[in-house]
């Protein structure tokens, strides 16, 4: 199990990750989406204790991760597969860990043949190896104590199709035999493709989280309005559901026109109001993590091509 | 990519598989990395391959008479001396230029047990290191010089006080490496502060402290000559400046730097 409570990062006067809660259940995959930049990485090196967050708390089953005796052998992490010694030959890195850890040798040489990096590959000095290779030999590595939580960030990153399809494989295996998997991505793709769950996060701040489904279901209409008492009072009063989404904006599950019908009866001034629901989880992604998320815009559809482009 | 299944092959789940690893582990997981890297593998052979080098050097150089022990290890333990403190920062170091410490220190959270380890580690290499070098130095003196008189005199102390330079070396070393945290940067301030040092410590106005500050000074005669206790305290003076303090402002800045992005 992980969780955090309101955790808050701030780094040379900018806020990184700001007031961040979550859980991640034991049997489910979760999926950290959002943008390069938008407070990922952060958030999941103080969930190891490699960054303390400024407040709030980060709790990895039951306890700070700091006072887990021997962290190895409970939480399998990959947090960036170039982070290993380039001098040193790849089977050498694993026999470093298992060694600290205390799993005995020949697991090392069972987790090389998992992930597919033979003899040849085991040899070789880990400043040779691809991306992929070094992917792999980090999944090697996450897995080496066989643990109950894995954290991964960016794990899909440099794997080819096949390997993409032996990842999901792998983590579902690990979730439905009850083990907790957080992972992250800045792919919409991939994560809908491999978790249960998903959180959004764009400028340090989580936007939304919740199943698939939730998130398709609360994507119907985004709303602004400078009169936000009014447009809550306007809402509730045509009987629509309304979600806080970011301080002063409301997700409303209803289709736009009977949102822009119940603010013109109730005399409330729309600011923005976007259709969700019919560009999907896409959309909502977009929405929730685009640059000027945190401030109005003035139009309804300011989504940068080169951003779409990278989702495709 | 064979197969999906993450069922361990060997059973893992024993009863100490959750116990916290022990200093001892944690020592010979560091001593191994010391030498599991293309560059510290290279750096120990040199090592050896360099004090092989100078004793010969030495043994053939000169007068016969003057390869008593004393002066073969002042030459032979001078590779080491060099290199034992670029494998001291190395130690800490790459921890952040190859961001390894993001795989120790999630291993092992507590960081001063990790340093803790690097050190008693760093002595252990270095005790190695010495007895490589005594083993050439008598190997060389007992082919080269076995009658001359006075050859072996003051082989105790001098082996004890050579084990002072060379742990105090590698020491001094791990400090530099864990205030700067970089290689290149760590390594310069090491043979370059002590020398400009020297410079400073050569005005008029710096004369009564010299002697005690500068550890080139100081700890020079360790390997060839039984040392008073003035020279001792000296050594000890220098060793705390450039040894101790660095130790402790390093020791703070390894358990605080943070891994952000």
């Amino acid at each position: 199990m992980i969780e955090t409570n309101h955790i808050t990062k701030r780094l040379g006067g900018r806020t990184i990750v700001s007031d961040v809660s979550f859980r991640c259940e034991p049997g489910t995959i979760t999926g950290f989406l959002g943008p390069n930049g938008a407070g990922k990485t952060t958030t999941m090196r103080m969930l190891v204790g490699l960054a303390e967050p400024d407040s709030g708390e980060a709790q990895i089953l039951g306890g700070h991760y700091r006072d887990l005796p021997n962290p190895g052998r409970r939480v399998g992490i990959l947090l960036d597969a170039s982070a290993q010694h380039s001098g040193r030959r790849g089977r050498e890195a694993l026999a470093v860990s298992a060694k600290t850890i205390g799993v005995p040798a020949q697991r090392v040489d069972a987790l090389l043949e998992l992930v597919g990096l033979d003899e040849t590959a085991a040899r070789r000095r880990v400043g040779q190896y691809s991306l992929g290779m070094r992917q792999r030999l980090g999944f090697a590595h996450a897995l080496l104590g066989d643990p109950e939580v894995l954290i991964l960030d960016e794990p899909a990153n440099g794997l080819d199709p096949e390997g993409m399809r032996w990842m999901r494989e792998l983590l579902r295996d690990f979730a439905d035999r009850g083990g907790t998997v957080l992972l992250s991505s800045h792919l919409l793709a991939e994560v809908d493709a491999i978790a249960d769950r998903m959180m959004i996060i764009g400028g340090g701040r989580i936007r939304a989280q919740g199943t698939r489904d939730e998130l398709l279901t609360s994507s119907g209409t985004i709303v602004e309005a400078a009169d936000l008492a009014g447009l809550d009072a306007a809402l509730r009063g045509a009987g629509l559901a309304a979600h806080p989404v970011d301080g002063d904006r409301r997700l409303v599950e209803a289709e736009p026109d009977v949102v822009a019908d119940a603010a013109m009866a109730a005399g409330v001034v729309l600011h923005r109001i976007t259709p969700a629901d019919d560009a999907g989880l896409e959309r909502l992604f977009f929405e929730l993590t685009a640059p000027g998320a945190d401030a109005p815009s003035p139009t309804t559809d300011h989504v940068p091509s080169e951003l779409t482009g990278a989702t495709a | 990519m064979s197969t999906t299944t993450l069922t361990p092959p060997i059973h893992l789940n024993t009863a100490r598989a959750h116990a916290r690893p022990g200093l001892g582990r944690l020592v010979a997981v560091e001593l191994r990395k010391m030498v599991d890297t293309r560059a510290g593998f290279w750096l120990q052979i040199a090592t050896i391959a360099l004090t092989v080098i100078a004793v010969i050097a030495r043994l053939t150089a000169g007068d016969a008479a003057d390869h008593t022990f004393a002066a073969v290890l002042d030459v032979g333990v001078k590779p080491a001396a060099i290199l034992l403190p670029v494998a001291g920062i190395l130690l800490i170091t790459s921890e952040w230029s190859q961001r390894t410490g993001m795989i120790t220190f999630t291993l092992v959270p507590v960081r001063s047990r990790v340093l803790r380890a690097k050190i008693i580690a760093s002595l252990v290499l270095a005790v190695a290191i010495l007895a490589m070098s005594v083993g050439v130095v008598a190997a060389g003196v007992l082919v080269a010089s076995p009658g001359v008189d006075g050859t072996w005199s003051g082989v105790a102390p001098l082996i004890g006080q050579s084990a002072v330079y060379l742990t105090s070396g590698i020491v001094t070393g791990v400090a530099f490496g864990a205030v700067v945290l970089a290689s290149a940067p760590a390594i310069v301030a090491l043979f370059a502060l002590p020398i400009a040092w020297t410079a400073v410590a050569s005005l008029s106005l710096f004369a009564g402290a010299a002697p005690w500050l500068d550890t080139r000074v100081a700890l020079g005669p360790m390997p060839h000559e039984v040392m008073s206790a003035t020279q001792w305290a000296h050594a000890g003076a220098g060793l705390a400046l450039w040894m101790l303090l660095p130790l402790v402002i390093g020791t703070w800045r390894i358990t605080r730097r943070e891994f952000v992005a």
